[in-house]
């Protein structure tokens, strides 16, 4: 990144319109190489600063092919079903959410200690994995497929609901094993990852319209409950909010 | 080949809350100091803004403001003789990285020590008679009194602005605070936050129980105030999203919220983020530091020569520095022999989580600060008689709820499916009515011969440097400690009222996969012989006299207690032993 | 002459271990310069102080006063020019007598028209001992030897002659007269206020021309993406509500238990106005108190049923109330009361919706350090509801304003995403 002076040095030449004082404001650090270096005087600051999320909507599968969403869908519907007042997983978005989650940093362990060799060791000892969360997916869902076919003559999403429980029963105690993949260790990635989905802020493609708040009567992503703490046993009112907001913010023209 | 930058009086690794600490009261006394952290600058309006920080998954089960294992992690087995594996993904603690370190995400629960944690050897063994304390325990007196340091305490709770209630105010005991403490010669800088729901009713069935209840002491500012460097902060505002997060109100103590607004104005202040101490350097008797070398963000190698090296990172890095330092000799474990990594500790925690009526009780569990809550101290430290309980240690418990969110608290009865309709159900009945304490059970950590840190033979950093193992399970004198005291606890939680009470006693083997609070200690002990401590009372390391190092990497054993006030104060306990007495004659402060 | 000479020495001393010469000492009347004169010399530095010389003359990355800053005008950039005493590309060649035409006729030192970028319209104001107090402590300034061309105006701009006309209309040339009806302290503080400290570049309208709308002065003008609001004693816009103390440890400290600066009033508190003394802020105080509010009164407020008011106050509640209460009263010192705010009501709205967009660091000063900062909600609410909160933040607790538009919104952000990329 070029240095302040130069960055300077080039508008002034070119006459350019420039905001002089923005420009001030904004270079609040020296560069010195890769070195960032504070100097007496003021706490870094610049506009616009920050690393707010990106809110997820639902396009196409970003990591599942469509055969595994799917399958997913279907696995995470049993896992939280719907009824007649909350939606299940699959229309609350938790396979957006896992699908999302899987082609991003999580599914590729960004900033984990992913140096060999991987040694099996004690459950106390974590995870020991070569495969992260990505690759384990795929190969479980490709194991899953083949055992439900075999077992129950078709793929997991196209099986009866207690055809799909018995499966997912299975694979929770060890009884359902997979072709080269431990079941029930992806039994509990799998439900963890959607209990995330369900109940993490909607931006992340799962819990859409903030339905698992509403359903235990969690308000989101509000910050101020001063007026509350003293308010023993009553009720909160207000809706739940999401990180991008709730339908009351939309102005309604005339 | 390392570029020598000009040399600094001081320079500092790491700034957190010790970092800040020092760098403030150096700079007031006229060095020229720098501080190198290896973590990014952070502050509340663009690292944790209240437009964004509300989010459970990125912060609290992504991890986002802790330190990449990428960039450092280490290696952890439970005995001697076991191959130790890396800790590829953070569980049982959480390790921080950029400024203010830990100070940014803690929950701000702010304790002292009881006098008789600082003595324990000696009181103990008073007490119980040595043949009481198991063979292989280690624990030591530290060479500082609590009398030596309540002035420093003070100082640390009226940087804070720590909301409490005095227990024992010079001598006098006063109601509704805790009547174990320590004499305090100030009461505390606010009042105590007023407690939600849950934790009011704790109170209120600890009393009918016969016990003192007393609020948490709480970072987390009950009012407005305005600290002794001239730096404002705000009323906390219960938002649930404390521990793991940065606070977007300036309403949590932290560095940037009482300290780094004041010294960064400073000119022989200067601080390097995204720097990383890779050694300190020593000359070639081995026995005076003359700086740091430092790692920048492009990967150049740089030397800041100094003539105080202040070491105050996280205590597990500040063992693994010195181990790469070569400063003090390395401990071993089964000569018993050495001091760099002997007497590492972690802290023994357990909770009791109560089901309510949720026709009778709803408890809005999302509204909550970092350090609320309601405690008794009766079973901590030496507080009750252990003679024919067969164990030493002890811990406050307490409802120390600090928020209800969801991925994390949705609990549901044992013997409620996992998944399904029924789990669907059962979130649904009990998320309103169900006391999750979290730390509810918050016990002491003794020391023992084969608790402790040294290097791993296989697994390295990105540096090519072995990474530091750990070896740490736990003992029978904390399982029976705990056992005793969730029992004791649950009895005050059914006492609230629950229909139904689950116990979640901590077993052996330690697991490293499931959190149990960051308070890591140890592993560079103060004490009054070199022999089984490497610091001398003042911080100052027995081997290299122009290094101190800071943190509670200095205890000797882990009380029960949250470690980031006596942190606090024996950074200022330090401080003016520097200032007062090391600047003005360089050199051993304690003669062995 | 002298009681008032010895008046501004004791106003201006800054407690130091330089030695203030006695007043007349190798100084008749001020009027020649003498590099032993200490006293003038650290009268010129604090004048220097005062006038923010520094703000366009300091060179990016810090020599001081060499020159080189771009500075932004309604026509297009100048070049903040090197006054070190640098023989060559500075002033050092300067008789005394240029530099004080260069301050208060807008005169170069071969006769050319300045522009009042570099405002000679306001430091003409100056006396000359004044002037010359400048000159004596730009002397003690490292040379720096920095060539500047301070020119980079467009055509027709560019053509220096065209000042002429241009001064005509705008410029009245002519020292400070007091008014011997007002008190000293307000004499003072007109002196600093409409002379040295320039306020009116900032705070008066200008005319399509670019010159001072002396009917409205110091009521209020927009630029550089902020609206620098009205100073004068009005009651909703200007300062009615404060007092002379609360105007003067707002430029002391940047800060009072109901409001902060940021931006470029930040910049000027921080560089200038928090290093002057409290009796020439008491006197500006007492100044802009005396200047009459405006007798248009306020609009009506918004009824509570305007769906800008109900999606605002749904926004108000979930995003702002964490820090500025649900009363709108904020935290002293710490987060600006928007309830009673003057700001909050001006009648151009840019400076809220900046603040919105971007984010705001406030000013740190020796007094208050603390520097609270908001963060940037460009992402998180869009034009339509950035525009409703603020709409619904200028009508609620007594106040009333008009609407705001989401259109000054888009442009905030627009402005805002060009100065991030640079261009």
């Amino acid at each position: 990144m070029p240095d302040a002076l130069t960055t300077l040095a080039a508008f002034a030449g070119t006459g350019l319109k420039l905001h002089r004082r923005e420009l001030l404001g904004s270079v609040a650090f020296l560069l010195i190489g890769g070195t960032a270096i504070g100097r007496a005087g003021s706490l870094p600051w610049r506009p616009l600063a920050g690393s707010p999320p990106s809110p997820i909507g639902k396009e196409q599968w970003a990591f599942f092919t469509p055969a595994e969403g799917a399958a997913v869908e279907a696995l995470v519907d049993r896992l939280v079903p719907p009824d007649p007042d909350t939606p299940g997983g699959k229309d609350a978005g938790c396979a957006v959410f896992i699908d999302r989650q899987l082609a991003g940093p999580y599914g590729r362990r960004a900033g984990l200690y992913l140096s060999p060799p991987f040694i099996k060791g004690t459950k106390q000892q974590g995870p020991q994995e070569a495969d992260g969360p990505a690759v384990r997916y795929r190969k479980a869902l490709a194991a899953l497929d083949q055992y439900c076919r075999k077992d129950k003559g078709g793929a997991f999403a196209s099986l009866s609901e207690a055809d799909k429980d018995a499966i997912i029963g299975g694979l929770e105690s060890g009884k359902a094993k997979l072709d080269g993949v431990d079941g029930q260790a992806f039994f509990e990635l799998l439900l963890k990852n959607a209990q995330e989905g369900f109940f993490a802020d909607p931006i992340y493609g799962g819990n859409r319209d903030m339905c698992s708040w509403r359903m235990i009567g969690f308000p989101g992503a509000r910050y101020d409950y001063r007026d509350w703490v003293s308010r023993h046993n009553e009720r909160y009112p207000h809706p739940p909010v999401s990180i991008m907001g709730r339908a009351e913010w939309t102005v309604h023209k005339a | 080949m390392a570029q020598k930058l000009p040399r600094k009086d001081v320079a500092i690794i790491g700034l957190g809350w010790t970092g800040s600490i020092l760098a403030h009261e150096l700079t007031d006394e006229g060095l020229d100091v720098v501080a190198i952290e290896r973590g990014p600058w952070r502050d509340a309006p663009t690292d944790f803004p209240t437009t964004y920080v509300q989010d459970e998954l990125r912060y609290r089960i992504r991890h986002e403001l802790f330190l990449r294992p990428e960039q450092l992690t280490f290696t952890f087995r439970n005995k001697m003789s076991e191959q130790a594996l890396p800790i590829r993904t953070w569980g049982a603690f959480m390790p921080m990285n950029g400024v203010g370190g830990g100070g940014v995400h803690w929950n701000a629960e702010t304790w002292r020590f009881l006098p008789s944690d600082f003595v324990l050897k000696t009181h103990l063994t008073q007490r119980y008679g040595a043949k009481f304390l198991p063979q292989d325990m280690t624990i030591q007196d530290w060479g500082v009194t609590y009398d030596d340091l309540e002035p420093h305490y003070d100082q640390f709770e009226y940087l804070c602005g720590t909301s409490g209630a005095a227990g024992n105010l010079k001598g006098q005991i006063l109601e509704g605070g805790n009547p174990f403490e320590g004499q305090r010669s100030r009461p505390y800088p606010n009042p105590p936050q007023p407690q939600p729901f849950s934790h009011t009713l704790f109170a209120k069935a600890a009393r009918e129980l016969g016990y003192k209840p007393f609020p948490q002491p709480s970072g987390n500012m009950s009012q407005a105030y305005t600290n002794p460097l001239g730096v404002r902060l705000g009323p906390c505002t219960y938002c649930g999203f404390c521990e793991w997060f940065g606070c977007g109100n300036y309403s949590k103590a932290s560095p940037q919220t009482t300290i780094l607004p004041v010294l960064v104005r400073k000119s022989n202040f200067s601080y390097r983020a995204e720097c990383e101490v890779t050694r300190i350097n020593v000359d070639a008797s081995g026995k005076r530091a003359t700086g740091v070398t430092f790692v920048d963000s492009s990967g150049k190698e740089w030397e800041q020569p100094a003539d105080l090296v202040i070491l105050a990172a996280f205590t597990i890095f500040n063992v693994h520095l010195l181990l790469m330092s070569g400063i003090g000799k390395p401990y071993d474990p089964v000569a018993n022999q050495g001091v760099i990594g002997r007497n590492f500790t972690h802290q023994t925690v357990s909770d009791v989580v109560g089901f309510f009526d949720k026709d009778k009780f709803n408890f809005n569990p999302f509204i909550a600060s970092g350090a609320i809550g309601m405690c008794i101290d009766e079973f901590n430290g030496d507080n009750f008689d252990h003679g024919p309980l067969g164990f030493v240690g002890g811990g406050y418990m307490g409802q120390v709820q600090t928020g209800g969110r969801p991925i994390q608290t949705t609990h549901v009865p044992s013997g409620t499916p996992r998944w399904g309709a029924k789990w669907k159900t059962a979130v649904k009945d009990n998320y309103l009515s169900t006391v999750t304490p979290g730390t509810g059970v918050h016990g002491s950590f003794y020391s023992y011969r084969d608790i402790y840190l040294d290097l791993d033979p296989l697994y390295k950093d990105r540096f090519g440097r072995p990474l530091m193992r750990m070896t740490i399970d736990f003992h029978d004198n904390e399982i029976k400690q705990n056992a005793y005291l969730t029992d004791k606890f649950a009895g005050i939680i059914k006492a609230m009222g629950a229909r139904q009470i689950e116990k979640q006693y901590r077993k052996a083997p330690y697991d490293v996969t499931k959190y149990q609070t960051t308070h890591l200690n140890g592993g560079a002990i103060m004490g009054t012989d070199p022999t089984t401590s490497a610091l001398n009372r003042y911080l100052q390391s027995w081997d290299v006299p122009n290094l101190f190092v800071m943190g509670a990497t200095a205890f000797p054993q882990n009380a029960g207690y949250n470690p980031t006030g006596t942190v606090g104060a024996l950074a200022y306990w330090a401080a003016a032993a520097i200032r007062t007495q090391y600047l003005k004659s360089p050199g051993p402060l304690v003669h062995a | 002459m002298r009681e008032k000479l010895a008046r501004w020495i004791a106003g201006a001393a800054i407690a130091s271990s330089i030695f203030v010469a006695a007043a007349g000492a190798g100084d008749k009347a001020g009027t020649s310069l003498d590099p032993q004169n200490f006293g003038q010399i650290e009268r010129g530095r604090y004048l220097a102080i005062v006038g923010d010389c520094a703000s366009c003359h300091n060179a990016p990355g810090g020599q001081p006063y060499a020159g080189g800053r771009p500075i932004e005008t309604p026509f297009g950039v100048v070049i903040g020019a090197n006054i070190t005493p640098d023989p060559e590309t500075g002033i050092g060649a300067w008789s005394d007598a240029a530099f004080v035409r260069a301050l208060r006729e807008g005169k170069g030192d071969h006769g050319q028209f300045l522009y009042p970028a570099m405002p000679y319209p306001y430091y003409t104001k100056l006396t000359e001992r004044d002037a010359l107090a400048i000159r004596a402590y730009l002397n003690t300034v490292k040379p720096v030897h920095n060539a500047v061309i301070s020119n980079k105006l467009p055509f027709p701009f560019d053509i220096r002659e065209g000042m002429a006309a241009w001064n005509t209309l705008y410029f009245k040339s002519g020292e400070f007269k007091p008014d011997p009806t007002k008190s000293a302290t307000w004499n003072r503080g007109a002196y600093l206020v409409e002379g040295l400290g320039h306020c009116g570049a900032c705070h008066t309208p200008k005319t399509r021309l670019g010159g001072d709308d002396r009917a409205h002065a110091l009521q209020g003008y927009a630029l550089q993406g902020w609206f620098a609001p009205n100073i004068t004693n009005d009651r909703e816009r200007g300062l009615g509500g404060w007092s002379v103390a609360d105007i003067a440890a707002y430029l002391k400290a940047g800060h009072t238990a109901v409001t902060a600066a940021t931006g470029i009033m930040g910049e000027e508190i921080a560089l200038a106005s928090s290093h002057m003394t409290d009796a020439d802020l008491a006197a500006i105080a007492t100044y802009l108190k005396a200047l009459p509010g405006q007798t248009s009164s306020p609009p009506p407020a918004l009824s509570a049923s305007d769906p800008r008011m109900i999606a605002g106050a749904a926004i108000y509640l979930d995003n702002c109330s964490a820090c500025h209460g649900p009363d709108g009263k904020g935290v002293p010192f710490l987060f600006p009361s928007l309830a009673g705010s003057p700001n909050i009501r001006s009648t151009d709205p840019a400076t809220l919706v900046r603040i919105v967009i971007e984010g705001a660091r406030s000013v740190a000063t020796d007094k208050e350090p603390t520097s609270p900062g908001m963060p940037s909600f460009a992402w998180k609410l869009n034009d339509d509801q950035a525009a409703a909160v603020l709409t619904y933040v200028r009508n609620s607790w007594g106040a009333s304003a008009p609407p705001v538009d989401p259109h000054d919104v888009e442009q905030a952000r627009a402005r805002a995403a060009m100065a991030a990329t640079g261009r």
